[in-house]
């Protein structure tokens, strides 16, 4: 079967006289069109399995596969590169540049990957934030927007050169009810076309079920993981 | 505009008052350095071009630079014999067969050589003595090797030759005298014997020390009053070329071994002056620039600190660390060439303020000029905005080198 990404008895260790264990021999194969939402207990290691997962921390122990590429023997622009096409990441924190417009934030990814043309790269720019529900923001800059509003143009712009995976940390940690919901029914439209995988790190049990895959994490290791018992 | 010019000029222009400030730290420095540039070499083409105008190119004297070795010498070459107490033998002085050498300097190409007899003498005018040198000259070679034509103020290099016993001296000697065109003056020579000389002209180079003693003749009045018939002291060089005054000069003393100077060596403590007038210069501009470098590095370590997270997020969207640092490199760029087109400017605008300025004209060789003189050069805008380029990329580098190693991991974990 095949996986967009996959961690294989995965631990991070950070070095030290007292080395801490963030994440411990997790195993974890995302497959297209799988929604995953990861749940725990605050400092179980969420995040560092997501920037692991995102090939923004290397692995102490284990390997971490990219469409069946063994990230480790890559080079830290090989690594950059692979994010730049085929992942996209949602933080807490919307971390758009406050510089430039909504439509220029979105641009940013797909202007460094060149893959386009910079008609095409507008055409596209500019449907991902109608689909987005954000027409009218589009000359807006960041800090004329809503909490909710910038989540989403943070969402366009993960979504900016078409990755295989998205990768959220918490994405609707700042937002209400309503706008974390909308956010949800984007991710879940998403992996509808069954070729995109989208992993979220979420503290809401509610919001998690929407996913169709739950995995749990506690003091680093997997505990739970609702495909292990369809599986 | 690409992608990272695009948000190195955004983080630039999120800090407006700060990165003009450093950007005129930078075009000040670049506009000085232009503005003394001009100024410097200015005076010193001047002086350089009024000191080949007027004097020879190169001068053999009939002098040697090391005193003959004594035959004992001679015949144990390398140490055994030391002779002391030598009485000098009284010989001759006077360049030896110097036709001959006139003309075999004057066979190279674009060289012209004039005999001179050069000896001390005294002039009595109205009962006022003034000491001379005495220059017998050939007017017709003379003109072909220095300048004197241009520095006469009454009379003609011709007079010389028309007038029987006629002279022409320094205006200072005319002065001290107190005599004028015309005027009969008595010349006594070491020897005792005294002439009478009519001044025929008038000269003034603007170098006092000159104006004050030099007095010209014809050459075969001067080897009678000097009692030296046939003699000449000195050869005077000219050359097309100037640059090759040096190389000409050790040639011929190789060949002739009379000391023989070029235009180099006889002012080489006024170039050895214009060295360290450069250095200053370079210093000054030096430390301007500097200080514009550490505006340059205090901006961008500001803006690498206080956009760690759009760091962070540019390097997870897939940017690269040499993408990172390219931003900020280019950040210190557009200062740099921002203040150097500037200092351009400043630096244009200061010559243009220094050429209207007009000041009373001290003597010596700026005589007769009544402002700066100003060389417009190009180089030294492309020297100085180099260096200020090399200046802003320098200080730029290490808050570009830090933010391409910032580890993106941390910011986020830190942010949330
Ligand atoms: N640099 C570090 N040095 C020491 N401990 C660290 C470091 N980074 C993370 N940790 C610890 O590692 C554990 C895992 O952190 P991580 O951020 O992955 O947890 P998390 O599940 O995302 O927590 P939260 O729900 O609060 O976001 C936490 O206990 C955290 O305090
Ligand atoms: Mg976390």
């Amino acid at each position: 079967m095949s996986t967009l990404i996959a961690a294989e008895n995965v631990s991070r260790i950070l070095p030290g006289p007292q080395p801490v264990a963030l994440v411990r021999e997790v195993s974890l194969a995302v497959r297209p069109g799988e929604f995953v939402a990861i749940t725990g207990p605050s400092g179980s290691g969420k995040s560092s399995l997501l920037y692991l997962l995102g090939l923004l921390d290397r692995a102490t122990e284990g390997r971490i596969l990219l469409e069946g590429r063994d990230t480790a023997q890559m080079s830290d622009d090989a690594l950059a590169a692979a994010r730049l096409a085929r992942l996209g990441f949602v933080f807490q924190f919307h971390f758009l540049l406050p510089e430039f417009t909504t439509l220029e934030n979105v641009l940013i990814p797909m202007r460094r990957l060149g893959r386009l043309s910079d008609r095409d790269q507008e055409a596209r720019a500019k449907a991902l934030l109608e689909a987005m529900g954000l027409a009218e923001a589009m000359g807006k800059y960041p800090d004329q927007l809503s909490g909710g509003m910038r989540q989403r143009v943070a969402i366009a712009r993960a979504l900016a050169n078409d990755p295989a995976v998205i990768l959220a940390d918490e994405p609707t940690g700042n937002l209400d009810t309503k706008n974390a919901s909308a956010v949800f029914d984007i991710f879940a439209a998403l992996v509808a076309s069954g070729e995109r995988s989208v992993v979220v790190v979420t503290h809401d049990q509610h919001l998690a079920a929407r996913a169709t895959r739950q995995v749990r994490l506690v003091d680093g290791r997997i505990t739970d993981d609702s495909a292990a018992l369809v599986g | 505009m690409s992608l990272t010019l695009a948000i190195a000029v955004g983080h630039l222009k999120r800090r407006k008052r700060q990165t003009v400030v450093s950007l005129l730290g930078v075009a000040l420095g670049v506009g000085f350095f232009v503005a003394i540039a001009a100024l410097m070499r200015g005076f010193q083409t001047y002086f350089v071009q009024q000191v080949i105008d007027v004097a020879p190119h190169v001068v053999m004297k009939d002098e040697f630079r090391s005193p003959d070795l004594q035959p004992a010498e001679r015949a144990f070459a390398g140490g055994a014999v030391v002779v002391r107490g030598v009485r000098p033998r009284e010989a001759v002085r006077g360049i030896r067969e110097a036709g001959a050498k006139i003309e075999a300097i004057e066979a190279i190409p674009g060289v012209a050589a004039a005999p001179v007899l050069r000896g001390p003498a005294l002039f009595r005018y109205g009962g006022r003595d003034v000491a001379v040198s005495l220059a017998g000259i050939d007017p017709g070679r003379e003109r072909r090797v220095t300048n004197i034509e241009k520095d006469m103020i009454a009379g003609r290099l011709e007079d010389l030759r028309a007038t029987a016993n006629g002279v022409i001296v320094g205006i200072g000697v005319a002065q001290r005298l107190g005599a004028s065109l015309g005027d009969t003056v008595i010349a006594v020579a070491p020897s005792g014997v005294a002439t009478s000389f009519r001044i025929v002209g008038l000269i003034e180079t603007g170098v006092t020390a000159l104006d004050e003693r030099e007095a010209y003749v014809l050459l075969r009045l001067a080897q009678v009053i000097l009692d030296r018939p046939n003699v000449i002291n000195q050869i005077r060089i000219r050359l097309e070329d100037v640059r090759k005054a040096e190389p000409l000069a050790r040639r011929l003393e190789t060949a002739f071994g009379y000391r023989t100077e070029s235009w180099e060596e006889s002012n080489r403590n006024v170039l050895a002056l214009f060295v360290i007038q450069n250095a200053i210069m370079f210093s000054v501009v030096g430390a301007i620039l500097l200080v514009a470098a550490f505006g340059i590095y205090t901006i961008i370590s500001q803006v690498v600190h206080e956009k760690a997270r759009d760091i962070a997020i540019l390097k997870s969207l897939g940017f690269r660390a040499s993408d990172i640092q390219a931003i900020f490199l280019l950040e210190g760029v557009i200062v740099g060439v921002a203040g150097a087109v500037v200092g351009w400017a400043v630096g244009y605008g200061l010559i243009e303020v220094l050429a209207q300025i007009r000041f009373q004209s001290a003597g010596g060789p700026l005589r007769g000029r009544d402002g700066f003189i100003l060389a417009r050069e190009t180089w030294p805008y492309l020297a100085g905005g180099g260096f200020a380029l090399i200046a802003a990329m320098v200080a730029a580098f290490v808050p570009a080198r830090k933010a391409s190693r910032l580890n993106p991991v941390e910011i986020v974990r830190g942010a949330a």
